[in-house]
């Protein structure tokens, strides 16, 4: 049953995964992203990997798709197709594609992969331990570069909002 | 996975007795997801019912009273004039995305019913980060209302649908972290845990002050996230016409009428299993007859659909920046403060158990 409903999960995922790169109208490709990320999700779900499948779920179906749609809505009117790039460039792209899958591909069936026998679910409360553990193999440095990064992005992106007003120079601007 | 009463035992046994594991499996998830879809038309329909006589309650009149006996079939007689309806459509809309955005809105609610524990055995997806999946699930909800307002190709449509996004987006935060709170005292994020925790005294009883608080927080949010008056400016009539479902007519309407009440209802059963102690009984006086806890998860629940009601009718609508005000000026900082203090009562031991 598990084979047949990853074998379904993949199909859908490669069939989205072609019309959202091929699909001329952004809104639209956009949903076939969306769906692939959902299959992503669904394989999260079906190694009982369930909080990752989760923050799938959150951060790229529900967070950057949400994004996406939002500055779609903004500047895209629904008569406007995306331009077909020229030749050149198109076989160019498939050659870098072609190279990438092949890549992908050797390095895959070249490497021996192991079964291994866990039938654990990770909970979170490991997760969250691991996380702040600063012994061996835990992830506390990680995590601290991360909340400094998302801080510095936070504040830059609040400077860049108000921008104008913090110089002082123009107040008379709202 | 599937855990279930004894009847559903019984058919269980029969089906993997009768036939191959593979089929009796499908045939199980084909099952349990009719159940569901039975569970969310009738409990659609029947609030919708609800909505229509507390209004009428509120303006002193007396509804829909005709249709069967007290006009308990009213909305059923709705639902089949809706259903032989004619679904029209613009004609310059995306029509695959126009088509697409009404089973987006249900196919999540729906997934949302399936992880609420019901009673003890009746939970169709007791997962172990039950609390985040509904979150995420309630995430990608805005995505079907996004998709209706801008490929209906209707000015109103869109304004409506940007603020309806705009509203889902801001009070989510409010609604994942009133209930990161309760989960500090739950130390689990699954739902059959939570409930297990308050055998030993209701959630809003346990954490006191900043549990009513969360809970207030989470009712305001709630109200907001289902787009419900006094936080309906993604459907202003007055000015928007119908907002996001102007074009849609017929079946289509009804869908997103129907996930609209849906999604209160989950709102409340999600109030009703960390705050209000799901199934159990109060002062476990039914405790010996389990089956009465389906009655007692459904008493609650509607008290709380009772009091978003009451919200609907009580308060004038919001302006778009008096909206944002109170969730990034008020409810977040005072969210923020209220997890700190959550965490020193459950560091300090101050939970009230009995």
């Amino acid at each position: 049953m598990e084979r047949i409903i990853f074998y379904s999960i993949a199909l859908i995922m490669v069939v989205f995964a072609i019309a959202s790169v091929t699909s001329r109208k952004m809104l639209r490709s956009v949903i076939y992203l969306l769906f692939v990320l959902c299959g992503v999700a669904g394989i999260y779900f079906l190694i009982d990997y369930n909080f990752l499948a989760a923050i799938q779920l959150t951060v790229y179906a529900g967070g950057i798709i949400v994004l996406i749609i939002f500055s779609v809505l903004l500047v895209h009117h629904i008569e406007m197709q995306l331009e077909i790039a020229k030749l050149s460039r198109q076989i160019l792209t498939a050659v870098a594609c072609m190279v990438g899958l092949g890549i992908f591909l050797t390095t895959i069936y070249s490497h021996e992969f192991n079964v291994v026998e866990n039938s654990r679910t990770t909970t979170t409360a490991d997760i969250g331990s691991k996380l702040l553990s600063y012994e061996a193999g835990g992830f506390i440095l990680p995590f601290e570069v991360i909340s400094v990064l998302l801080l510095a992005a936070m504040i830059g992106a609040i400077i860049i909002a108000k921008g104008a007003k913090l110089t002082g120079k123009n107040d008379k601007a709202l | 996975m599937i855990r279930a009463l004894s009847i559903t035992r019984s058919i269980h046994d029969w089906l993997y007795s009768s036939m191959s594991e593979n089929m009796a499996y499908f045939i199980e998830m084909v099952l349990i997801a009719i159940v569901y879809l039975a569970i969310f038309a009738v409990a659609g329909l029947f609030l919708v019912l609800i909505e229509r006589r507390v209004a009428a309650w509120f303006q002193l009149r007396i509804g829909p009273n005709r249709v069967g006996f007290q006009g308990l079939l009213q909305t059923m007689a709705d639902a089949l004039k809706l259903l032989s309806k004619e679904l029209t459509g613009t004609e310059k809309a995306d029509k695959f995305l126009y088509n697409l955005a009404p089973y987006f809105v249900i196919i999540t609610a729906l997934m949302a019913l399936a992880v609420i524990p019901f009673t003890q055995d009746f939970q169709a997806f007791d997962i172990n980060i039950g609390i985040l999946f509904l979150i995420a699930i309630s995430s990608i909800g805005v995505i079907g209302i996004l998709l209706g307002g801008w490929s209906s190709n209707n000015k109103f449509a869109l304004i409506g649908a940007m603020r309806s996004g705009v509203q889902t987006i801001s009070y989510e935060l409010s609604i994942g972290l009133s209930l990161l709170t309760m989960i500090l005292i739950t130390g689990s994020l699954q739902l059959s845990e939570i409930v297990e925790v308050q055998k030993s005294g209701w959630l809003i009883v346990q954490g006191h002050i900043p549990a009513i608080i969360a809970f207030m927080i989470y009712m305001i949010a709630g109200t907001a996230e289902t787009n419900r008056a006094p936080f309906d400016m993604a459907e202003a009539e007055s000015e928007l016409g119908a907002g996001f479902h102007t074009e849609y007519s017929g079946m289509k309407f009804a869908y997103f009428f129907l996930a609209e009440f849906i999604n209160m209802f989950i709102i409340a059963a999600i109030a009703t299993t960390v705050f209000f102690g799901a199934w159990l009984s109060p002062f476990g006086i039914t405790e010996s007859i389990p089956i009465l806890g389906v009655f007692w998860f459904l008493a609650k629940a509607m008290v709380l659909v009772f009091l978003m009601m009451w919200f609907r009718w009580t308060f004038p609508r919001l302006r778009v920046d008096q909206l944002l005000t109170l969730e990034w000026k008020y409810l977040l900082p005072l969210n923020l403060m209220n997890i700190v203090i959550m965490a020193l009562i459950v560091w300090l031991n101050l939970t009230i158990q009995f």
